[in-house]
This record gives C-alpha cells, sequence and structure tokens, in this order.
C-alpha cells in the first residue's frame, strides 16, 4: 500500500489548515482523513501524516497513542461498537455483546476471518436515553434488540458478498 | 410547560431545525438585537444578571467567565463550544445539535461577539460524526444567510465557525483538556492559573462554553435577564434539560425550571421504574455525581439543593437504577469507564481509579477481603483533592458513595462470597 493521499484528499487537508492558526492544530482531523483513506493508522501512515504537518513521527505517535478512535490495526469493513457503561449496561449491553460473540464468531477487539465484522466494546457513546445503543463505523444504532440487531447485520453481511468493493476504504 | 427555551422549537410536529424553521419561530433575531442595539458590556450585564451557569457540569456563571476575558489584548480571541458530551448518563447536547443547531449556533455568534473573536470552534466529540455534519450544513446555511462571515448583518463583526471533532476521550471535556486537544495534543488538562481567559486556546483569550449554556442566550438577549430569571429557583435560574436513563418506563429528555423534584422527574415524566419495580438508587448529576437512595429523592434539582445533600447537579444526567441491580455491579461498571478514561498525568488518578477497578472487580466476583471495603474509601481520599484537574473527584465521588451508602451490600458480597444479586 503507498501512503499517499490523492490529489482530492490533498484540497481537504489544505482546506484543515486554513481552519486553525498552527499546523498541529490539524492533527486530529488530518489522523481522521488518513484513517479513512488508509483504513487504519500504520507505522506508514504516522510517518506520511508527520511529515505532512511538520511533526516528528514521536509527536503523532503521541496523539495517535491517546485517542481510542484511532485504529492501529486492520479493521473490519464494518466496526461494532457496542457501549458498556452504565445506562447501557443496565438495559442488557452485555447480552448484545454475548449475542455479537456468538453470531460472529469473534470476541470484543477482533475481526471475523473475511475481514467483514471487528467487535469492539466501547465507554459511554452518550445515547443513555435510547440505550442500549452501538455505533457501527459512523452510525448510531439505537434502543438495540437481539432481534434488530440480527437484522442489521444480516443485511450488511449479504451487502458485503454482494458487492465486496461497495463500502470498502477509498484508495 | 411552555416556558421551555431549550426545547420549545424542536418538540413542534415537523420542525426540522433547518434556517428557514429556526427564523420562522424568530431565530437570529438574538443576532440582530445583540450586534444592532447592544455593546459587549450590555450583553455581559444582562447574562450576569440572568443569572445564567454553564450547563456542562461545573455551574460557573457564564457571565462572569466572559468578563475575564481582557478587553485591550492585542492576541487573538478564542471561544469553544463543548460539544463533547462525554459523561455517562448525558445526551442532551446530542439532541440540540441534531434537533435545533442554529439554536446554539446563535448563542455561539453572540458570545463570540462579547469576547471580540473572529474564530470559534464546536470542539463536538468524535463520535458525533452525523452530529457533526449537521453542524456544518447550519454553518453553511447561517454563512449564506448573512449571520456568519465578514461584517454580519452589516454591523462590522467578522465571524467564523468551524467544527474539530475529538478521537475518542472523556477528559478533553475538561476546558483545558479540550484546549490541549483543540491544538492537536494529548488531551492533558492543564495546571491553572493561568486560566483559560488569559491563556487558553493557541496562548490566547479563551471561552468554554457547554451547547446548552450558549443555546440559553438567544432567550435572554430576546427576553431580558428579568424573563430568565424569573424561571427557576434562586443562584439556579433558567430551565435545564434533565437526561433520564436506565431503568424507566419513558426515558428521554425533559425540560423543566430548575428546582423540580428527583422524584417528579422519575415517576411524573418518566412514568415510573420499569417492569413496576422499586426504585434502588439513582444517579442524579452524571456518572461523576454521588449516588442517591429512594429517601432522597424529594430533593429540588438545582446546583444548591443537590450540594446540600452531598451530591452535584453536574450535566442533570439522571441514571435510574431498580431493586434488581448489584451496588457493587453498578459501582464496578463506573470504576471501569474512570479507569479507562483517565489520561495517566496524575500518579493518585491514573494508579488509584485502576486500583479500585480491580478491588471492585474481586468482590463482585467473590474475592473481596473484609478490609477491601475501608481500602476503597482510603483509595478515594487519596485521589480526591490530589490531581490537576476534577477528573480525580469525578472518579473518587461514585465510589465513595456507592460504598458508603449501600455498605451491607458490599460486605454481604465479601461475607457470602459472591455476587448476592446475581440471578
Amino acid at each position: 500500500m503507498s501512503v499517499e493521499f490523492s490529489q482530492k484528499t490533498l484540497h481537504e487537508f489544505e482546506g484543515l489548515l486554513d481552519r486553525y492558526p498552527t499546523r498541529k492544530a490539524a492533527s486530529i482531523p488530518t489522523l481522521f482523513l488518513a484513517q479513512r483513506d488508509f483504513g487504519y493508522i500504520s507505522n506508514e501512515v504516522i510517518e506520511y501524516v508527520s511529515g505532512l504537518l511538520d511533526l516528528t513521527v514521536a509527536e503523532t505517535n503521541n496523539i495517535v497513542s491517546f485517542y481510542s478512535m484511532f485504529y492501529r490495526e486492520k479493521m473490519g469493513k464494518h466496526v461494532i461498537q457496542v457501549c458498556h457503561t452504565l445506562s447501557c449496561s443496565l438495559l442488557g449491553a452485555a447480552n448484545i455483546v454475548d449475542h455479537l460473540k456468538s453470531k460472529l464468531g469473534i470476541s470484543p477487539g477482533e475481526t471475523t476471518l473475511d475481514n467483514q465484522f471487528s467487535l469492539l466494546k466501547v465507554e459511554c457513546l452518550g445515547a443513555c436515553g435510547t440505550a442500549p445503543a452501538m455505533r457501527i463505523n459512523d452510525d448510531y444504532y439505537e434502543s438495540l434488540t437481539l432481534d434488530k440487531i440480527d437484522k442489521l447485520i444480516d443485511r450488511l453481511a449479504v451487502k458485503s458478498v454482494n458487492n465486496p468493493s461497495a463500502e470498502g476504504p477509498v484508495q | 410547560m411552555n416556558n421551555k427555551i431549550i426545547m420549545k422549537n424542536m418538540e413542534q410536529p415537523g420542525y426540522t431545525g433547518s434556517l428557514k424553521d429556526y427564523e420562522a419561530e424568530g431565530g437570529y433575531s438574538a443576532l440582530k438585537k445583540a450586534l444592532g442595539e447592544m455593546s459587549q458590556d450590555a450583553i455581559i450585564e444582562e447574562v450576569k444578571k440572568s443569572g445564567l451557569r454553564g450547563r456542562g457540569g461545573a455551574g460557573f456563571p457564564t457571565g462572569m467567565k466572559w468578563s475575564f476575558v481582557p478587553k485591550d489584548t492585542p492576541k487573538a480571541r478564542y471561544l469553544i463550544n463543548n460539544a463533547d458530551e462525554s459523561e455517562p448518563g448525558t445526551f442532551k447536547d446530542r439532541a440540540i445539535m441534531i434537533r435545533d443547531p442554529h439554536l446554539t449556533l446563535e448563542g455561539q455568534i453572540i458570545s463570540s461577539y462579547v469576547i471580540k473573536c473572529n474564530v470559534s470552534y464546536i470542539y463536538i466529540r468524535g463520535e458525533f460524526y452525523r452530529e457533526a455534519e449537521i453542524l456544518e450544513r447550519a454553518i453553511k446555511e447561517a454563512e449564506n444567510a448573512g449571520y456568519l462571515g465578514d461584517n454580519i448583518l452589516g454591523s462590522g463583526f467578522d465571524h467564523r465557525i468551524y467544527v474539530h471533532r475529538g478521537a475518542g476521550a472523556y477528559i478533553c471535556g475538561e476546558e483545558t483538556g479540550l484546549i490541549e486537544s483543540l491544538e492537536g495534543k494529548r488531551g492533558w488538562p492543564r495546571i491553572k492559573p493561568p486560566f483559560p481567559a488569559l491563556e487558553g486556546a493557541f496562548g490566547c483569550p479563551t471561552v468554554v462554553n457547554n451547547t446548552e449554556t450558549l443555546a440559553n442566550i438567544p432567550f435572554i438577549i430576546n427576553n431580558g435577564y428579568a424573563a430568565f430569571a424569573s424561571i427557576g429557583v434562586e443562584r439556579g435560574t433558567g430551565t435545564k434539560v434533565y437526561c433520564i436513563s436506565g431503568h424507566v418506563k419513558k426515558p428521554g429528555l425533559y425540560e423543566f425550571p430548575m428546582g423540580i423534584t428527583l422524584k417528579e422527574l422519575i415517576y411524573d415524566c418518566a412514568d415510573g421504574i420499569r417492569d413496576d419495580n422499586n426504585l434502588k438508587a439513582v444517579i442524579p448529576g452524571g456518572a461523576s455525581m454521588p449516588v442517591l437512595t429512594p429517601g432522597e429523592i424529594d430533593v429540588k434539582m438545582d446546583f444548591d439543593s443537590l450540594a446540600k445533600i452531598g451530591s452535584h447537579l453536574g450535566s442533570a444526567g439522571i441514571i435510574v437504577m431498580d431493586d434488581k441491580t448489584c451496588m457493587v455491579d453498578a459501582c464496578l461498571n463506573l470504576s471501569k469507564f474512570y479507569a479507562h478514561e483517565s489520561c495517566g498525568q496524575c500518579t493518585p488518578c491514573r494508579e488509584g481509579m485502576g486500583w479500585m477497578k480491580s478491588i471492585l472487580d474481586r468482590i463482585e466476583h467473590g474475592q473481596g477481603e473484609p478490609d477491601d471495603i475501608d481500602l476503597l474509601l482510603e483509595i478515594t481520599n487519596n485521589i480526591e483533592g490530589r490531581t490537576i484537574c476534577a477528573f480525580g473527584e469525578a472518579g473518587a465521588w461514585p465510589v465513595r458513595a456507592f460504598v458508603t451508602k449501600f455498605r451491607s451490600e458490599f460486605e454481604e458480597h465479601v461475607k457470602q462470597k459472591k455476587c448476592v444479586l446475581a440471578a
């Protein structure tokens, strides 16, 4: 994988720089662009982003390692993030995690062999009034039931089989 | 109730939160009034006299916060709308952003005018990706209508708003951690002083206001301080958007004048406990605030009334637990959260949160020792007041309150060497 932004992404990156008085302030949004385009934040990505922002590799590493939304390894196409903090826990988050574990055959922190799904347990998503809640990639799914989850996962799995590249990372 | 401020528009049938809908409800008239007729000092006075206090958790008087920004500084000034809503049990700012984004934007533009700031940010938690998109669209609408950009409404005031997404870190809701994060660093809270009003983002005077706080500003400008101050209670003026979650029949957001009782919120608004179980415990102000027992729910939900009984209003995130809930398990759940979210700067917090988590874990799983319960209390004492930011208290208070108020349940776990409520 060659680690370099496309012209289009470079244009987005330049737009980010206009928003802040320092280059460094653009680091988090730039890392989000990188994760969107390259799938995860590899060592090569850290070097590339450091070059763009005039940061040392150590400085960029320092940022990446602090924030839970930056992935340091390849993730599945659909990253399922199940909230397990108190309000969701009171309304059955543990059942949801168990259900997904057996449905997908993986434990939290793992990715299915076909790279379709990753499962993560995450802290409070701020959707407590519609608990239990989870995210898949950038979308929230709330007031969950096991039945709702089955339908959702089955739909995503079918979509992936029919059109494996439709939602993949933009190259 | 007809004196709603925050949810007045969004609860109307068919209201979409578009600029058109917002203007039809009188939206941006406060901005016109502020920029056209009012001096900065007059607005600060108005907001001070309204009694408005921050809605993010700390309850600091908003007008006073603004007044700390130096009037004649050659430096740029920044305002940040704190939309990093991450306190467990809290989900009000997200609703404002989704359902009435212009309400907080209008407040943000007026507040920026007050401190003479030409660029402000919305620091939104990274998970709120769609919410950030909604805000970006609303900003575009406001720019096209001349409410943002150069020479707003012919006033000579220039202003731009940028949305900045965090990337998953509770501590970035703390205002100096937020500022560090905005600057592109780890969200490590700063030692104060200097306070952000003198030296905040990028070394410049900075004000950080919560999304709901800013959403109150248009009402105060439109109706005057007295209209706002007449709602609620003394030292707790205006309304509050209360967030109710957990074991209630109708969880959700309920806006009421400050001072409604917790009992009314649980039984009248949220329709009581699910499955007609009994109430066992309730957290009144987001996970960090000390838990209350059923005997304490007559408390009024305002800053002073809750402080008087040893808890706090915080973010008004109310988490209700029924009598089937294990208090050790609930406490363990929160201690896991705080152990995970400690930024790691201060030793008492970094080590203490993890230590409490492992003690609670062994008590819940039948391996607790009799001394563990007092050890937990001792650790909370060694964290509280010994950290750079209030996260130390945020993680210590819940453990202390659960252990103190439900001590016999902790003791039973140790004695019976198992969870006494496990099914």
